[in-house]
């Protein structure tokens, strides 16, 4: 396991609140100070707009945010010609429903996602079955929250297969790869768009071993700032889909009678984009490539293992913990429910000793509809959470006991 | 905080008043926050312009509970006029509690339902 005190010295939110024991990366991830200093850098130094001036720090600005675009292109085993950038992983994906959905789903087609899914990975796609007047398949699962799938659900009907890599509720890591092998050997056209947002901060994705089309995920929760999101995309697939918006910076030529777009990846990026944040995406990057993504995986599966024996260790049947049962099968996430205690007063009780957990639907109200839950109590853990946290968290339980009764 | 689960507070999500159904009310309205399934049913006897009586039913954290208690002993008597006027002020007044943003929601919930009731039987 890293050692979280040493990690918590690179975050200067520990700095403001000694005392915090932040459980909820899952939502959001806390920055280190490489990256809070390179978005200071990039306003102080050279916070100029991108591709457009002559002039050096427009120059710089520019370098260093195509820099960002390799570095990703090179975490995920990608072209950086293939790397858009975006908001956020929502934006990710109603990028790839608009722009290559609405062209090639209609009436006869189908669409395949999961029960598991953030609603970022499913409300575009249900959507856009509705709109297109095409099928939507549901992929269920199991008791433990393990993905149901068999490859009679693809047929030649079969125009995009969306699924999450890592379940932001449940935990789940499904094993994507065998999937998606299984996915294109029944239709090898079949569009495969994979939601990465809790797994690239987490795991070591390769999008070229995966072999989906396309991978979102989001800059804030793997240590990155707010406000960017990246797609990435297999050159041929982007070269047929439509433009997302139109504007600035995503054309090369504007007549009064027609438009030429650039190529991708600029064609999907309209506008002045949020180019510090950009920028500072690659410190993060850095940040996690220097402790190894194996090794951050290995310090999750450690800890979600500790707290799913202790958890039950201290209270047993009064907790409920969904997902699967082995530490193997999971990544930092834990969802469970505490006797008979609104998740709202669990996370307020908590709060006031300052655990910071999620309370509520978590954007997947299908699974907890699923799950016969109206809303459960999260935590999640990352580099900086050691296993004091979780004795943290359990001495807040008893809390939640001692003052709800 | 923790005044947030004040003996006040507590005692009212554990002994709720005026709860359950009533029978010949002149208005009822269901609401739920469907964001963390707090249900709140409220149930209004009117007589001329006043309220003369509230009962709930209802399921979900302490705070959405427990506001629903509170306000079927606070509104009672009340004209029909003053309770629609009432605003989140007037919540975090009663409940003597500092919430945030996210946890008024809860607070006020109750009272929007019974604001609602009173419109539907206006």
């Amino acid at each position: 396991m890293f050692d979280s005190q040493k990690i918590k010295k690179d975050f200067p939110i520990f700095e403001k609140h000694p005392e915090l024991v932040y459980l909820d990366s899952t939502a959001t991830s806390l920055k280190p100070r490489q990256v809070i200093d390179k978005l200071v850098e990039y306003y102080t130094q050279y916070s100029a707009n991108v591709f457009r001036g002559i002039y050096k720090i427009s120059e710089k600005a520019t370098e260093e945010f195509e820099k960002t675009r390799e570095k990703i292109a090179q975490f995920i085993g990608a072209k950086p010609e293939e790397v858009i950038f975006v908001r956020n992983t929502t934006e990710a994906i109603n990028l790839v429903a608009y722009s290559l959905g609405r062209k090639i789903v209609d009436k006869s087609s189908e669409i395949v996602v999961s029960l598991m899914e953030h609603h970022s990975n499913f409300v575009p796609w249900q959507q856009l079955a509705f709109e297109n007047g095409a099928r939507l398949k549901i992929i269920n699962i199991d008791k433990q929250g393990r993905l149901l799938f068999s490859p009679e659900m693809i047929t030649r009907r079969t125009a995009i297969f969306a699924l999450t890599y890592v379940s932001n509720v449940l935990g789940t890591i499904n094993p994507v790869k065998k999937i998606i092998k299984q996915v294109k050997k029944a239709n090898p056209n079949t569009i495969v768009i994979i939601d990465g947002a809790q797994a690239v901060p987490h795991l070591k994705v390769d999008v070229k071993e995966l072999a989906c089309d396309f991978l979102a995920f989001s800059s804030h929760k793997m240590l990155g700032p707010t406000g960017v999101g990246v797609l990435w995309g297999k050159r041929e697939l982007l070269e047929q889909a439509f433009p997302f918006l139109y504007g600035g910076e995503m054309i090369r030529e504007v007549r009064l009678e027609e438009t030429v777009f650039k190529e991708p990846p600029y064609k999907f990026e309209a506008g002045t984009p949020a180019i510090g944040e950009v920028i500072a995406l690659a410190s993060a990057v850095e940040y996690l490539e220097k402790l190894g993504m194996e090794k951050v995986r290995e310090h999750e599966k450690e800890l979600i293992s500790y707290a799913l024996e202790r958890l039950k260790e201290e209270f047993g049947e009064k907790i409920t913990i969904f997902g699967p049962e082995e530490a193997e099968e999971r990544g930092g996430v834990l969802a469970f429910k505490f006797g008979s205690y609104h998740p709202h007063d669990i996370a307020q009780i908590l709060d006031s000793l300052n655990i910071a957990v999620r309370a509520g639907h978590h954007c997947a109200m299908p699974l907890h509809q699923a799950l016969k839950v109206e809303a459960t109590t999260r935590a999640s853990f990352y580099i900086y959470n050691d296993k004091e946290d979780v004795e943290k968290l359990i001495e807040g339980l008893r809390r939640v006991e001692k003052v709800l009764g | 905080m923790m005044d947030l689960y004040r003996e006040y507070i507590l005692n009212h999500y554990q002994n709720p008043r005026n709860f359950g159904k009533m029978e010949g009310a002149d208005s009822s309205v269901k609401l739920s926050n469907p964001l963390c399934g707090d249900e709140v049913k409220v149930y209004v006897k009117f007589e001329g312009e006043k309220v003369s009586k509230i009962n709930f039913e209802g399921k979900g954290c302490v705070i959405s509970q427990a506001s629903a208690s509170i306000l079927t002993e606070e509104l009672k008597g009340k004209k029909k006029e003053e309770i629609l006027s009432l605003d989140k002020n007037f919540m975090l007044k009663l409940l003597r509690i500092p919430l945030g943003p996210n946890r008024l929601k809860c607070a006020l919930l109750p009272l929007e339902a019974i604001q609602k009731a009173i419109k539907n039987g206006l």
